[in-house]
């Protein structure tokens, strides 16, 4: 399978060890990336909140420059998948705006064609079910993860709202994760976090009501008795790991608990190591995790 | 007919049986078309088996707003979910994990609204957490002068511009789902807010700028939203309470130019200039200057943006420990990439011509995928629309 990809900017700014470990992680799916590296930020919600036509016009072009590839694109970000989503929306509804944004893009030539050849942009956890399919990723699998005990934490952008996401064609995307871990061997762990939010968006806005959520969700899953978490969305993980610290001082409690980028967990049931993974990278510690791995092996 | 299971969540103050102390489930065994709603089914429960069973209702149509509840953990109005698909998505949910229910399939989960104290089983009380907040965003047009001799004359664009937030029937299935509200019981909220945009959007209002300017400067106000999409799923009229917080947010910030006690207006600057300038985003230097622009802009950071800047060092060093941070452009605000080859120019041409335009597509105006149930010429319509959303961006009242 071969993919244009969208790593995103977190991936390879303040997450780095996302983008590592889908590097590796895709190499064992037989995936071939072929990185988009002319590409924009997505606006992250932000941009279209300053001004929608940037935003679209932006994305547009990201969608174009993946066109040009004659490829399917994958971001590995439930915020790029949402924003990138949005503003599709917006483009596949009104050729008249559509044509408007092109003319902007054809400065570069370029131009962003509903539906072309079937065009898709998904996120890593929509292709592995999806693409990838279930069934493969488990032959795949060289070290079940058996006894680790995962929750799923979503991100907002990809579950909500459906009607945008794909939910009509896809109504089980909001089951994904549950299934890839199950896939891989591990457990899954019921606890309320997984589709709520982990308060990033507001971090520099109100400190507290963001890293209560982080909090909260962080201490629910401790308390269903999580070893890790597992999202799908960098932006997730700079709230629940990179702010872990801070956020257990807002929430007033012992927090610890690892939290893996989906590649990671992944590439873990793949043969990797946790080190090849990027996972001493994290601010929770990971060792807990690494302990469970080193007993399976 | 077809057979249904209730479990539902419970609460009865009065109750002296041990096992009713406290909140407990209940279930209930309902038999009706599938058709027919979730009310329905909680009205035959409480008809027939249990006459205690609380439940707010009265129009069964969707009108009236009273009957907001959460099913399978959505909040929404039980009198607009039907019953075959409530049990639908109940066994969808389940994803084939064994049920206990007498019908073998998994129960259909009622339980009265998040975000507010319950009364009694699934009535909960509305004043404190919706109309309260409601209130509190004077929810009533204040016309500057004198009004006219005869009506007011307004352009159907401008009206259509506020017809989604007209649409609410305050029915708090919003407030229930708020994510925000969860954290921050203070937080305005997003029905309070969308009722906001409908005055601050109607340009017989003569307090747009003062109404933005309250929101904008409470610190529970438009900048408090975590952006979690929930309410827009939740509302059973197709507000989106989100969409129009975004409004309010791009109103008070580069219509009026409002600096907000939450560093909002920073914030987004700071994000749209950054990548203006790199394409992709520099976090560092995002950090620096939505907190202090004034480092290297021409505003001075206030007293509570350096707070939240001194607040990011402790995470800063972790990050720089554990090799999350280790490298220039990650430590030196400014030193990210920007795009390769001439990217970048195309990046900025795009802000230039876009920042010039603006236009703002309303799909709740033009419909989602419109054009493919579209008429021949629906493309003609559709250049209208998009010049109509630019001069409603024009009378919009400052
Ligand atoms: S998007 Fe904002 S207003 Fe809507 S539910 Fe989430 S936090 Fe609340
Ligand atoms: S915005 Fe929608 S969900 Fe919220 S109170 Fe109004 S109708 Fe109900
Ligand atoms: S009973 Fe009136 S809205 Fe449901």
């Amino acid at each position: 399978m071969k993919l244009a990809y969208w790593p995103g900017c977190v991936s390879r700014g303040f997450t780095p060890e996302l983008h590592g470990s889908m590097e590796l992680t895709a190499k064992a799916l037989d995936i071939e990336l072929v990185t988009l590296d002319r590409a924009n930020c997505c606006g992250a919600g932000v941009i279209a909140e300053h001004n929608q036509e940037l935003a679209d016009t932006l994305n547009a072009r990201t969608f174009a420059l993946a066109q040009d590839t004659g490829l399917a694109m994958m971001n590995i970000c439930s915020t790029c998948q949402g924003a990138q989503s949005e503003c599709q929306e917006r483009l596949d509804a009104d050729s008249a705006y559509r044509a408007h944004i092109n003319e902007t893009l054809s400065g570069e030539g370029l131009a962003y064609t509903k539906d072309k050849d079937g065009f898709t942009n998904k996120n890593f956890l929509w292709l592995l079910v999806e693409d990838v399919g279930l069934e493969t990723l488990k032959s795949k699998v060289k070290r079940p993860l058996e006894g680790l005990r995962v929750g799923p934490f979503y991100g907002c952008y990809v579950i909500r709202p459906k009607q945008r996401l794909g939910y009509d064609d896809h109504p089980d995307r909001d089951l994904y994760l549950e299934r890839v871990i199950e896939t891989l061997g591990g457990e899954v762990v019921e606890y309320d976090g997984a589709r709520r939010c982990c308060g990033f968006p507001v971090i520099t806005m109100n400190r507290e009501t963001s890293l209560k959520q982080a909090g909260t969700h962080v201490g629910d899953a401790i308390d269903a008795g999580a070893d890790c978490l597992v999202t799908p969305c960098p932006l997730c993980h700079l709230n629940l790991d990179m702010q872990q610290p801070e956020a257990a001082k807002v929430v007033g409690r012992d927090l610890g608990l690892a939290v893996l980028h989906l590649p990671q967990l992944v590439g873990l049931a793949l043969g990797y190591s946790p080190k090849e993974l990027g996972m001493p990278k994290h601010i929770a510690s990971t060792v807990a995790v690494d302990d469970r791995v080193a007993a399976m092996a | 007919m077809a057979e249904y299971t209730l479990k539902v969540r419970r609460f009865q103050p009065e109750a002296t049986d041990e096992d009713k102390r406290g909140a407990y489930w209940d279930n209930f065994d309902v038999e009706l078309d599938p058709t027919l709603s979730v009310l329905d089914g909680l009205l035959q429960a409480r008809d027939g088996e249990d006459g205690s069973l609380a439940v707010r209702c009265s129009c069964r149509a969707a009108i009236c707003g009273s009957c907001g509840v959460k099913i399978n953990g959505q909040s929404t109005l039980a009198c607009k979910t039907q019953i075959g698909e409530a049990a639908e998505e109940a066994e969808r949910k389940a994803d084939g994990e064994s049920t206990t229910s007498e019908t073998g399939k998994p129960e259909i989960v009622i339980e009265p609204m998040g975000n507010m104290p319950v009364i009694k089983d699934l009535v909960v009380d509305m004043e404190s957490t919706h109309w309260e907040k409601y209130r509190r965003v004077t929810p009533w047009l204040m016309p500057s002068g004198p009004p006219p001799e005869r009506e007011y004359i307004v352009s159907a664009e401008a009206m259509v511009d506020v017809t989604q937030s007209v649409a609410c029937i305050q029915c708090g299935s919003c407030v229930s789902a708020c994510l925000s509200m969860e954290a921050d019981p203070d937080f305005i909220g997003p029905a309070a807010l969308a009722k906001a945009y409908r005055f601050v959007g109607d340009p017989r209002d003569g307090q747009t700028t003062e109404r933005l300017y309250d929101l904008a400067n409470d610190q529970h106000g438009i900048y408090d939203c975590t952006h979690c999409f929930s309410c827009i799923d939740a509302c059973p009229k197709g507000v989106a309470p989100m969409n129009q917080i975004m409004r309010l947010r791009r109103l008070a910030g580069h219509d009026h130019d409002i600096q907000d006690v939450n560093n909002g207006r920073n914030h987004e600057l700071a994000f749209v200039k950054n990548i203006e300038k790199k394409g992709t985003l520099d976090e560092s230097l995002l950090l620096q200057e939505s907190f202090a622009p004034g480092i290297k802009g021409k505003l001075l950071p206030t007293i509570r943006s350096m707070k939240g800047l001194i607040e990011s060092i402790p995470t800063a060093i972790r990050g720089i420990r554990t090799g999350k941070m280790r490298s220039v452009p990650k430590l030196i605000p400014g030193v990210h990439h920007k795009l390769p080859g001439d990217a970048q120019d195309h990046v900025k041409r795009i802000y230039d011509k876009t920042e010039e335009s603006r236009i703002e597509l309303n799909l709740y105006v033009i419909g989602e995928g419109g054009e493919e149930e579209g008429a021949p010429g629906a493309e003609g319509v559709r250049a209208e629309d998009i010049t109509a959303a630019a001069q409603a961006e024009e009378v919009t009242p400052s």
